[in-house]
């Protein structure tokens, strides 16, 4: 890649969104104005390299593909105007389009990115397509990075956009940000999009594909915007403050062979303080705007317990437990249960930990779930009743998903066994 | 991957020189496209060198400066912390940085080290070190 294609790929990422936004807004076909920004980055690949990049380069960007887009209505209108059968009332509609466009195109887009957010995510649409438009119109990734990051062939991610832009199109959707109650649904939807993003690039393994830890890097990103965008809504602050205290612990959650550490055993020196802190901030926001926090936030609060505690010693496990409780009320789920009985282990001793999590076996959801053995091993071994604590442990190792993590709790099988 | 934009110093900065109102909203408008973007991580602007202090080590030793401190070019008067995909990126950032037509101003662009780029070495011991721990307790 020359230097002048990196700069043009740079300004593509910072400016495509608004760009997009603003078209779509104005032809209502996410897909046609996706093809008219393209159009224009066409051109500045084929004028920039000749004539060098102008100095007010957005602004160029922006100017050439609503020229494109207006060019292309006046083609249109031609072409009706040809056709006897197509009523002057066409005819005014468009010269109407055409000034709306100019109009709307010469103002501040602010919006126009959030219009984008929320058409991306639309309920409508299945999850997966939700995910790959969001990530490629507004992380500006290409379909081939997307296909890569969720390790599914480009064809299926290409399909599944190509889909997704139809849906769009034909269901005659708005493309302006819904107010009041309809929002409600559709940032439920956005948020649970921007995490899936976030989850997706967090449990995987790390190191070997460098565009999965850059999926969170995308999903934080898309949550700065809407935090930005959405200033009023606490779950959005929830959501933005629990991915970036996840991540502040990026560097300190895998050995090197790729073994989960346990947040315990995490150096805690190697976690980032500029994501705590971010991730604080955004937690204050949340509580600043509601008494009555959501599943993102309640989670968050948790994050923030481990996150402010000093030492693994010092952590605040009986209020962790009681954010549990909150949580499993409002997000009932075993895997919450299963959180709540470690939380409950720490906080109130072993026994009363284990009583907890011998309730959740048999859970159908938690079969081949390899954490309740391995946190009912812990706390079996805790209170020296370790044949069984070894027998948990080897249960744990066969339903762990890799072999770090399986050599990790063989290991300790063993040593119960040694008593 | 991060960045730190680092905003060089000018006379008129080490002189304490405020920015102009025009300057400082230009400025303003400019953090708030960042951050709507969600490039922003952290930022400030600092004050003079006068009100500084540098703290040299010297064969174990520690020497305390007072500022101000004279070559104003290897000075710094603000930095930011952004998030970008690319050098590209961020170099594309820090050209649409508002300045003052009559003043010679510069930004510089280094990538801050993650933790992960210390792998090699001692990072992977204390890697070790931990798991040792996990399989101990």
């Amino acid at each position: 890649m020359t230097d002048i294609n990196q700069t043009i790929a740079a300004l593509w990422r910072i400016e495509s969104a608004k760009i997009i936004g603003g078209l779509t807004r104005i032809v209502r076909d996410l897909g046609l104005a996706e093809e008219l920004a393209q159009d224009a980055l066409v051109a500045a690949l084929e004028q920039w390299p000749r004539e060098g990049v102008p100095d007010n380069a957005g602004a160029w960007l922006m100017t050439t593909a609503k020229r494109r887009a207006i060019d292309r209505f006046r083609r249109s209108r031609m072409m009706r105007d040809k056709n006897a059968e197509l009523a002057q009332e066409l005819d005014a509609r468009e010269d109407v389009s055409v000034q709306l466009l100019e109009a709307t195109l010469d103002d501040d887009i602010g919006d126009d990115r959030l219009a984008l957010i929320f058409a991306a995510c639309h309920p409508d649409l299945g999850q997966e397509a939700r995910t790959a438009l969001t990530l490629r119109i507004m992380g500006g990734l290409t379909t081939a990075e997307i296909a890569r990051a969720f390790l599914v062939p480009e064809t299926t991610i290409a399909q599944r956009i190509t889909r997704a832009k139809k849906t769009l199109r034909d269901g005659d959707y708005s493309f302006d940000v819904p107010h009041g109650a309809a929002r409600h649904p559709r940032l439920a939807a956005v948020l649970q999009v921007i995490y899936l993003i976030f989850n997706e690039g967090y449990a995987a393994s790390s190191g070997e594909d460098v565009l999965r830890p850059q999926l969170c890097n995308e999903a934080m990103r898309l949550g700065r915007i809407l935090a930005e965008l959405v200033s009023d809504a606490p779950e959005v602050f929830g959501l933005l403050s629990l991915m970036e205290i996840q991540a502040s612990r990026f560097a300190a959650r895998r050995d090197a062979a790729g073994a989960a550490i346990l947040l315990a055993d995490q150096d805690r020196a190697r976690w980032d303080r500029l994501l705590i802190r971010r991730g604080l901030e955004a937690l204050a926001r949340a509580q600043s705007l509601t008494g009555s926090p959501g599943p993102y936030q309640l989670q968050a609060e948790i994050a923030a317990c481990h996150a402010r505690a000093i030492s693994a010693e010092a952590t605040d496990w009986g209020r962790i437990a009681a954010l549990y409780v909150r949580l499993m009320v409002i997000m009932p789920s075993p895997v919450v249960a299963l959180n709540h009985a470690v939380a409950v282990g720490m906080a109130f001793g072993p026994a009363v930990g284990l009583a907890h999590a011998d309730r959740l076996v048999g859970e159908e959801a938690l079969t081949n779930y390899h954490f309740l053995p391995a946190v009912r091993a812990d706390l079996l071994e805790k209170l020296g009743r370790l044949p069984e604590a070894a027998d948990a442990y080897e249960q744990a190792a066969r339903l762990a998903p890799n072999q770090a993590d399986q050599a990790v709790l063989l290991a300790r099988a063993t040593t119960c066994r040694a008593g | 991957m991060r960045f730190m934009a680092i905003i060089k110093a000018t006379p008129e900065t080490e002189a304490g020189v405020m920015p102009s109102n025009e300057l400082l909203l230009a400025m303003g408008k400019y953090n708030e496209e960042l951050v709507k973007a969600g490039v922003m991580l952290d930022g400030a602007g600092l004050q003079s060198s006068a009100k500084g202090a540098r703290v040299a080590f010297s064969g174990g030793k520690t020497m305390v400066t007072d500022g101000p401190f004279a070559e104003t070019k290897e000075l710094i008067a603000g930095f930011w912390i952004w998030e970008c995909k690319s050098l590209a990126e961020a170099v594309e950032w820090a050209r649409r940085c508002p300045s003052d037509s009559d003043v010679d101003g510069q930004i510089e662009i280094r990538q801050l080290f993650e933790i992960e780029d210390f792998e090699a070495g001692e990072g992977v011991d204390q890697h070790h070190k931990v798991a040792e721990q996990m399989a101990k307790s």
